[in-house]
């Protein structure tokens, strides 16, 4: 079952490692994971994306929140979640319908050159899927995801 | 403004720290410079790292107080990582200085440097790289405080050479306040108030004793509460001496080794509650089977403990001797009438007394010497090693007191009793200190017997020398057709006795009871430390045992039942 964490750190050097260390000392999955620090704190926020049952996940969360630097965990709340992708296709095909295809998912060039063109997508991580499905009749030369960014609502 | 290195030893003083473990190197220099010049706490050289780290960690277990440990860069750092994980699975406060390779060099594989903090991570409550002179007071005071508060546990301060160089201002802070890390000390009353109207329900409750109630030093808080409401107590390795050993109401070890009354209360209880124990499964055995008709309250300060193994009822998080009086509170007024349950209890006693064994007059045996220690000096502080020894040292010793027992529960570190009982022999200055150690731990760190007599220290050490790695062979024995695979230590011995000598020890090598008897009352006379290798009955097993993963009910039991374990 995909499970969608927020965590608050203390902004310091090797916190990354222990949050990251949980998941690897147990032998669980990361399916995504992005940090950054929160303007204006000494706090930084993390998000993962994992997947897994109940009871190890209970443990997960719990030992998140033993950990000495972290200040909260946000854990199975309702979140916004978006995700942002960028995808690198050529520009010599036959291009038909791709402008209608990035109205419907919210994207945007984010640039081009003679060759190539790069579009963005920023949206749930579902809809990123879907959209990456899509696109592969135009080929992408290459694609490169953000990771989900989560906030409590 | 001061050097780092002095501010770690004004830290170290200002945090009352009586003796530090250590040993230098290059990375270390400034450091060890600071330690010539001052004279308010020893310095004690070991002569391996791993000592020093088991040294700190039986100072601490024997103490109550943090134990401090300095080590240099790469190989000093990593030589101590057995003795910090040793530290982290029993919750033991420690604070480990390592000295580290300046910072501009960090990154670039110099001479003897090493990814410390990373390589300790999974087993420290907490650690620091210090990048900067002004964080360093800082944190100096927020490692001793995280490792004695909450769970305690080993914190590690890796600092640079550079950094002790360097001068600074020295404000030591008075207090420590951090947004992340608040221990929760009381325990939820809503709670509190649902576990007493439980246990005043409850036909066959049971106390279930673990480490936690030793280092939150709640055991007159756990005897009262027993005293009032006549509850019976099972313990775990780590629980021993909480109660009193003939406490009535104290049933005595349970789990793998434990006595058949213990396993069988913990089967067949209504309500456990367990105080700062932790479900380790050496105890719980077969987890589907364990306390399956009991409701199980679980009270700990370590949220990450509740419910990880076995679900609670009664999820308290808390310090034990805390929650343990407001629960006493709640039911103070009630009558309890649990005498068809002790009589349960007693039948089972009658059945299979805990804990018994078959003496014998021609070939010593190892429990009859254990007795005959607890006989001579009950008062004695008690280190083990790791293997059969230990578990009959906790059978057959009689704890009367917390902290009169450091072993290693939760790692099972072998090597860990000469360091460790070097560390007790600091905390309780002027007390017998009894080191027992099977012949294949003791070749483990006997480094340390040097340190021993450099600081004429005094320990009694008895080798329960059955020429086997006991344990891995006991298990053979059983469970592997007896394919003595690489345990058996007959002729490949050294001579333990010419060994100790040439650590200046006193030694004796006895094979009778009154052999035994005669070399111990020299021991005790003696001002040095004493090796006392005692040969014992090879195949001798330790009993009861319940076979890795089977349900604790399922006892393989002592044949024959002569000797009582005599009170
Ligand atoms: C460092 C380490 N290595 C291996 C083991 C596995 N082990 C557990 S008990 C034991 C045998 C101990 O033998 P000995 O010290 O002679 O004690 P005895 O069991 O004979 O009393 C071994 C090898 C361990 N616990 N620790």
């Amino acid at each position: 079952m995909r499970r969608a964490l927020s965590v608050i750190v203390e902004n310091q050097h090797g916190v990354l490692s222990r949050v990251v260390g949980l998941f690897s000392g147990r032998g669980y999955n990361i399916d995504s994971l992005t940090v950054a620090p929160i303007a204006g704190t000494e706090f930084s926020r993390i998000n993962i994306i994992t997947s897994g049952d109940e009871a190890v996940f209970e443990q997960i969360t719990k030992q998140l929140h033993k950990l000495i630097s972290t200040y909260k965990v946000f854990e199975d709340c309702e979140f916004v979640e978006r995700e942002c992708v960028l995808v690198k296709i050529n520009i010599d095909q036959n291009l038909a319908g791709l402008d209608s295809l990035l109205k419907g998912y919210n994207g945007t060039i984010a640039h081009s050159n003679d060759e190539y063109m790069t579009i963005c997508v920023n949206d749930t991580s579902d809809r990123v899927d879907n959209f990456l499905k899509t696109i592969k009749k135009y080929n992408p030369k290459d694609c490169a995801r953000s990771g989900v960014v989560l906030m409590e609502n | 403004m001061i050097t780092g290195a002095k501010m770690i030893c004004e830290a170290l003083k200002l945090e009352g720290v009586e003796v530090v473990f250590g040993y230098p190197g290059g990375a270390a220099l400034n450091i060890y410079d600071e330690l010539y010049k001052q004279n308010d706490f020893k310095h004690v050289l070991v002569r391996h790292e791993q000592g020093a780290a088991h040294a700190a960690d039986g100072y601490a277990r024997a103490s109550g107080k943090v134990g401090v440990a300095i080590v240099t860069s790469g190989p000093g750092f990593t030589n101590t990582l057995t003795g910090i994980a040793t530290a982290y699975a029993d919750s033991i406060p420690m604070v480990l200085i390592s000295a580290q390779v300046a910072n501009s060099l960090i990154g670039t594989d110099a001479f003897q440097e090493i990814d410390a903090v990373g390589m300790s991570r999974p087993c420290v409550k907490h650690s620091y790289l210090v990048k900067t002179i002004e964080e360093l007071p800082r944190v100096l005071k927020e490692a001793f405080f995280i490792a004695r508060s909450g769970r305690p546990g080993p914190v590690h301060i890796d600092i640079p050479k550079d950094i002790t160089a360097i001068k600074g201002e020295f404000k030591y802070p008075s207090e420590v306040n951090m947004k992340t890390y608040k221990p929760t000390y009381k325990g939820n009353p809503r709670q509190i108030k649902r576990l007493a109207s439980a246990l005043m329900e409850a036909k066959k409750p049971l106390l279930y004793i673990g480490g936690g109630c030793i280092s939150s030093n709640s055991s007159e808080a756990i005897r009262k509460f027993v005293e009032k409401t006549k509850v019976p107590a099972v313990c775990t390795l780590m629980g021993l001496g909480v109660l009193e050993h003939d406490n009535p109401y104290n049933l005595r070890m349970a789990g793998m080794h434990g006595s058949y009354r213990a396993n069988m209360a913990m089967s067949e209880c209504d309500l456990l509650i367990s105080l700062g124990a932790r479900f380790d499964d050496r105890i719980t055995g077969k987890t589907s089977e364990f306390a399956k008709l009991a409701k199980i309250a679980h009270i700990d300060i370590d949220p990450t403990s509740i419910s990880k193994i076995i679900k609670a009822d009664f999820p308290i998080v808390g310090d034990v001797g805390s929650v343990i009086s407001d629960l006493l509170d709640e039911v103070k007024e009630f009558e309890f009438d649990l005498s068809t349950w002790h009589s349960v209890l007693d039948r089972h006693e009658s059945l299979y007394p805990s804990f018994s064994y078959e003496d014998s007059d021609e070939i010593l045996k190892p429990q009859w010497v254990i007795n005959e220690c607890a006989k001579i000096t009950p008062n004695a502080n008690i280190i083990t090693d790791v293997g059969q020894h230990q578990m009959w040292v906790a059978q057959f010793f009689k704890f009367n007191e917390p902290r009169r027992l450091s072993t290693s529960g939760g790692l099972g570190t072998m090597g860990y009793s000469i360091p460790a009982a070097l560390g007790v022999a600091f905390a309780k200055n002027n007390e017998v200190v009894l080191n027992f150690a099977g012949d294949g731990s003791f070749l483990m760190n006997i480094q340390e017997l040097m340190t021993l007599t450099a600081e004429r220290k005094k320990v009694i050490n008895i080798i329960l020398n059955n020429a086997y790695l006991g344990m891995v062979r006991q298990w053979q024995t059983r469970f592997y057709n007896e394919r003595y695979s690489e345990t058996n230590l007959e002729d490949v011995q050294p001579d333990y006795e010419m060994l100790a000598r040439s650590f200046g020890c006193d030694s004796f090598r006895v094979k009778s009871k009154d052999e035994f008897i005669k070399a111990y009352h020299e021991c005790l006379k003696s001002p040095r430390t004493c090796v006392i290798d005692v040969v014992i009955s090879r195949f001798e097993d330790v009993l009861p045992m319940v076979p890795a993963g089977a349900a604790i009910y399922n006892m393989i039991l002592p044949q024959k039942l002569i000797t009582k374990d005599s009170k």
